[in-house]
């Protein structure tokens, strides 16, 4: 069974075990416009909480994506080389990222639950 | 004045609408201390009669290429260029336009910075080139940029026969952004051990061909060794006429090659504006620097033009930017590609044997002339001879005698003796028989 | 992730809408289609060469083998390809470019020709110094000048465009750092977040941390909140004044004289100078260093994207840093130039280098030469006052129609947003769009970031007013046009160029950067 938690940097992860799929949500996906470039980190790099982690380019500005929470880079999603347009139509699915190893699974509670996130993007706008 | 539509009627007009008495209440922020421009010593307007007298009046204490038998090179060369290029670059539509950020209305200036990418790529032997950059030295200092960014290490090779301004401006940034360079002392005939230079902490390594001195180089070897270690190998080309007759720097196994493309299309202007060349293999184009024109469609379908991957650039990236370039060379790089479009493939490879020939011939008849040894042994257009007096004597005796003889090894290398008496000679197609014969007969005159 | 582009913005090319009368050729009338000079190739060839006579090479084995692939084409086709090229684009000479910070002003047609008579543009950087003694006296005319109209002492000629001045000037505080001893504790830069691009690129260039200052309401700098960041590791302030939201910083002299009490430099982007060209010099404002885009303040042509050119004036304190080559005079009343570190040395300074092969943008210079003689101190002071009077006439006449985010005055360029855009369901982009089919090229969009949907708006001194009057009225006339919904106009604009609306994703998610000679089509079976 999966947990998925946000970020107010429009972050999500879903942690299966002591494994961490990491994107960017469908909020931040429209914000952005169309995804042209996404710069994925090498595997095998450790990364502190709050680390760039990716960086995603529209045509008109690059955003950093920064580590939700520590740990190790084990898998990048190369879907996204040749089709970065994934991020758009399926940001929490497809559109994944990377995924981590955690260092400190219980850094998770820290984080918004879907209900606090949805709430945190309304009181955005 | 001539140039300010404003008469004092709409002036007056303007300010009723702003609500303002004088243009003076629209400076009230400026501090009262600052509002000083009476101390300004400068003088009044001028009609363009007298702007004319003024410019003419320096302009004629220079001597001029075209006035002399010249044969001065140096990573800036004096070609002829054909009188079709001037005109159209003066066209209002390319001359006084502005960056094409708005591609309806630019496609003039995007599909000619495409058709410019693909020829620089074609002439390079490369897979991408970029819309130009400010020259050739600052070209080759983005380069080894690059390699640092790309190999993620920190040192770079150079030659010891790369052009001194263009090592002084890769030195001049590696300074200030703590990177490593491994420098040589000059090498005059074009074997220097550069591999035995590279090591595993080599992000690249920098090599100008032909070389500063004119040697031409096979480089498949260094770039073997290069690859073999993990670095890229840079060849910096000044004279990019020369790529019409020798193997291009991508055959020879070329990373990024960086030029000056000043020779086509673009006088010699004392120094600039000139024309940066920048081509690399496809791989590494997120990570070039410069402008980028690309090939799409519009809403109805048909093709166009844009810039693209603009997000290497500063006005995005900001702190992470490829660069801080903001310009490239424009109008510079439209006389370039005009140059060359006019050229074609049988213009291009046809004018680079006539530079060959034309410096083959120079160089026997100087080799010929007592106190001269030809020091060169595989050159293009440009080589090096020693003379039996300093070069710095004779180049000015030579100027005295109204020849522009060359430049001093030793104006761009001081300090090293053993370049004293080397000169640089260029030899291009605006040489004729007579300038040849009268600049042996002077330097024979000037070392008797 | 942050930096989020909340301003995010379409960038495929939208609905086409209905399609217009369609020709044979593709061409409508006057407006011609042109294909790449490739798809032209007829294997003539435009220039007569004369083949020198067989001889044997001397290139050491390293002749090409193979073709280049280079096209060949006639000199009338040639002529034909490149002014049909020129017919799609938009230029000054032929309509009003409202382009904030760019300072789109009238190109003289006297400046190119000086830059093109012979002793100017036919000589060389490396001939004997004493043949090209006028081309030397023309570089110091120039930085005569710049350094009288700013108020400097000192001034690097040969930084090759505003963003590689930028660069010399901070090379040259980092340098005046390190001599002081303090290059390695000095590691932050201040920079508004008004700022353009080229600014924190530049420090982080050199090593620096960026920090930003936030503004007041009114648009300036907030002088406390810098105050605040000041401290011993604080190598120099980065600044635009007027800045980029037009205003002028008022509090400049404070900044200065707090900035220097730390012991930091005070950068000036000079970008806007055509404000106050002729009124106000940068030294007086307490500035150690400035660089000057000749080609927005002083007419050199924009030409398409370049060449530009960024002299950097220096103060006291960093003149002696300068890059190579310095020019002085020997006592026999030569020029001489200081080419090399040792030269400079003799002269007392320590250059901290070189930026460029050769001494800078030579035929630049000739043309800023030309505007200044033929403007003088009056006729410069001039130019800024209309500058600045016209850019506040657009304000005064438009902000009750659009939305100005800040009270008047401005400087020589005026700000808008896009407030009056609320819910009418156009953006500033497809505003700026249909700004293209009534004739105009759009003003500068989205910067500054500090406000939303920034429109920025300069028209300069060489604008008549009935132009300035036209293009007022075609703004307020557009405004209330998305006010009254007619979106049509906006959503699918430009309808009347050369080309629709462009796909730029397509383009950055698939890079087509060069030309490549289609595949033979597969013969029938």
């Amino acid at each position: 069974m999966s947990t998925i938690k946000f970020t107010e940097d429009h972050e999500w992860i879903s942690v299966e075990g002591d494994i961490a799929t990491v994107g960017i949500t469908d909020y931040a996906q429209e914000q952005l416009g169309d995804v042209v470039f996404v710069e994925l980190p090498e595997v095998g790099r450790e990364v502190a909480k709050g680390d760039e982690a990716a960086v995603v380019e529209s045509v008109k500005a690059a955003s950093e994506v920064y580590a939700p929470l520590g740990g190790e880079i084990v898998e990048v999603n190369d879907v996204l080389d040749g089709a970065p347009a994934t991020v758009n139509e399926d940001a929490e699915g497809a559109g994944w990222f990377v995924k981590m190893k955690l260092s400190d699974p219980s850094e998770l509670d820290n984080l918004m639950d879907e209900v606090a996130y949805k709430s945190f993007v309304a009181g955005l706008d | 004045m001539r140039y300010l539509p404003l008469t004092e009627t709409d002036r007056q007009a303007m300010l009723a609408t702003i609500g303002a008495k004088s243009v003076d209440d629209l400076f009230k922020d400026v501090p009262e201390a600052a509002r000083n421009s009476a101390s300004i010593d400068l003088p009044a307007h001028k009609g363009e009669m007298e702007v004319e007298r003024i410019l003419s009046g320096l302009a004629a204490k220079n001597v001029s290429a075209g006035s002399v038998p010249f044969f001065v090179g140096a990573g800036a060369y004096k070609h002829h260029v054909p009188a079709t290029v001037d005109h159209l670059i003066q066209r209002s539509e390319f001359l006084t336009s502005y960056t094409p950020y708005q591609p309806e209305i630019a496609q003039g200036t995007l599909q000619y910075l495409f058709e410019f990418q693909t020829q620089v790529a074609m002439l390079t032997g490369m897979e991408v080139a970029n819309a130009s950059m400010y020259d050739g030295s600052t070209a080759c200092a983005e380069a080894v940029l690059m390699a640092h960014r790309v190999t993620r290490r920190k040192k770079a090779v150079l030659s010891g026969a790369l052009h001194p301004h263009y090592r002084d401006v890769v030195k001049n940034l590696s300074d200030f952004a703590d990177y490593e360079l491994d420098l040589s002392a000059p090498v005059i005939d074009g074997t220097e051990d550069l591999i035995a230079r590279i090591d595993d902490k080599t992000s690249c390594v920098v090599v100008q061909n032909p070389d500063f001195f004119g040697n031409v180089r096979d480089l498949r070897a260094i770039a073997d060794a290069a690859h073999a270690k993990g670095a890229l190998l840079i060849v910096a080309v000044t004279e990019i006429v020369s790529l019409g007759l020798l193997a291009s720097p991508g055959e020879m196994g070329a990373d990024i090659v960086v030029g000056e493309g000043q020779s086509l299309g673009n006088p010699l202007n004392f120094g600039g504006p000139y024309v940066g060349l920048f081509a690399a293999k496809q791989k590494f184009v997120r990570q070039m620097p410069g402008r980028l024109c690309g090939e799409t469609v519009d809403a109805e379908g048909k093709r166009g033009f844009v810039l693209t991957l603009s997000t290497r650039e500063q006005h995005i990236r900001r702190e992470k930017a490829t660069s801080n370039i903001c310009t490239n060379s424009g109008l510079c790089c439209l006389a370039f590609t005009i140059h060359l479009s006019l050229l074609g493939e049988e213009g291009y490879t046809r004018l680079a044997r006539i530079n060959h020939a034309n410096a083959v011939k120079l160089a026997d008849q100087l080799a010929a002339v007592k106190g001269v040894e030809l020091v060169t042994s595989s050159f293009f257009n440009e080589f090096t001879i020693r003379v039996s007096k300093n070069a710095r004597d004779v180049i000015d005796a030579l100027a005295d005698k109204n020849v522009l003889g060359g430049v001093r090894a030793s104006r761009l290398w001081p300090g090293e003796a053993s370049l004293d008496d080397l000169i640089v000679v260029a030899s291009t197609e605006v040489n004729t028989d007579e300038d040849r014969a009268a600049y042996a007969a002077a330097l024979s005159e000037v070392l008797s | 992730m942050s930096g989020m582009n909340r301003q995010g913005r379409s960038s495929g090319p939208g609905d086409a809408g209905p399609s217009v009368h369609a020709t044979f050729t593709g061409n409508k009338a006057l407006a011609q289609e042109e294909a790449l000079i490739f798809e032209r190739d007829s294997g003539a060839c435009g220039v007569d060469l004369e083949e020198p006579q067989a001889f044997e090479d001397r290139l050491g084995g390293n002749r090409r083998k193979g073709l280049i692939g280079l096209p060949g084409l006639a000199e009338p086709d040639v002529v034909r390809h490149y002014v049909r090229l020129s017919q799609k684009n938009y230029a000054i000479d032929a309509g009003l470019y409202p382009l904030g910070s760019c300072t789109m002003k009238h190109n003289p047609r006297l400046n190119e020709k000086m830059a093109r008579l012979p002793g100017f543009a036919d000589v060389h950087p490396l001939q004997p110094q004493k043949t090209v003694q006028g081309a030397m006296a023309l570089i110091e005319l120039v930085a005569d000048w710049l350094k009288e109209l700013t108020g400097m002492p000192a001034v690097a000629m040969s930084p090759k465009a505003g963003a590689h001045g930028e660069l010399c000037g901070m090379m040259a505080i980092q340098a005046a750092l390190e001599a002081r001893g303090e290059g390695e504790t000095r590691t932050r830069v201040l920079v508004p977040e008004s700022a353009h691009g080229t600014n924190p690129a530049t420090a982080a260039l050199l090593g620096y941390k960026v920090d930003a200052i936030p503004a007041t309401e009114d648009g300036r700098v907030d002088v406390a909140a810098f105050k605040a960041k000041l401290g011993p590791d604080v190598a120099a302030i980065m600044l635009t004044n007027p800045n980029t939201c037009g205003l002028f910083e008022r509090d400049i002299r404070e900044i200065a004289d707090a900035l220097h009490a730390v012991g930091g430099y005070f950068y000036c982007d000079g970008a806007n100078f055509n404000a106050i060209v002729g009124r106000v010099r940068p030294g007086d404002l307490g500035v150690d260093a400035m660089h000057i885009n000749l080609h927005k303040t002083f007419s050199t042509p924009h030409g398409g994207g370049g060449p530009g050119a960024g002299p950097v004036v220096l103060s006291d304190a960093l003149a002696p840093f300068a890059p190579l080559p310095w020019i002085t005079t020997r006592d026999d009343g030569r020029l001489k130039f200081a080419e090399t570190e040792e030269q400079v040395a003799a002269l007392g300074g320590t250059s901290f280098g070189r930026m460029t092969a050769f001494h800078g943008q030579m035929g630049m210079f000739v043309r800023a030469a030309a505007y200044m003689l033929s403007h003088g101190a009056d006729g410069l002071k001039q130019a800024a006052e209309d500058a600045v009077l016209s850019a506040n006439y657009v304000l005064a006449s438009l902000k009750d129609v659009m939305s100005a985010p800040f009270e008047g005055p401005c400087m020589h360029e005026a700000l808008f947003d896009d407030r009056f855009l609320k819910d009418t369901g156009v953006e500033t982009l497809d505003f700026a769009k249909a700004m293209i089919d009534e004739g105009y090229h759009p003003m500068t969009m989205y910067f500054p970031l500090v406000v939303h949907g920034a429109m920025l708006i300069e028209p300069t001194e060489s604008e008549s007013k009935a132009s300035v009057d036209l293009f007022i009225a075609t703004l307020a006339d557009l405004a209330a046009s998305a006010k009254k919904g007619e979106t049509e106009r906006f959503k699918g604009a430009p309808f009347l160029a050369p080309r629709r609306r462009l796909d730029e994703t397509l383009a950055a998610r698939n890079p087509i950067l060069t030309w490549s000679a289609p595949l033979p089509a597969e013969a029938a079976e």
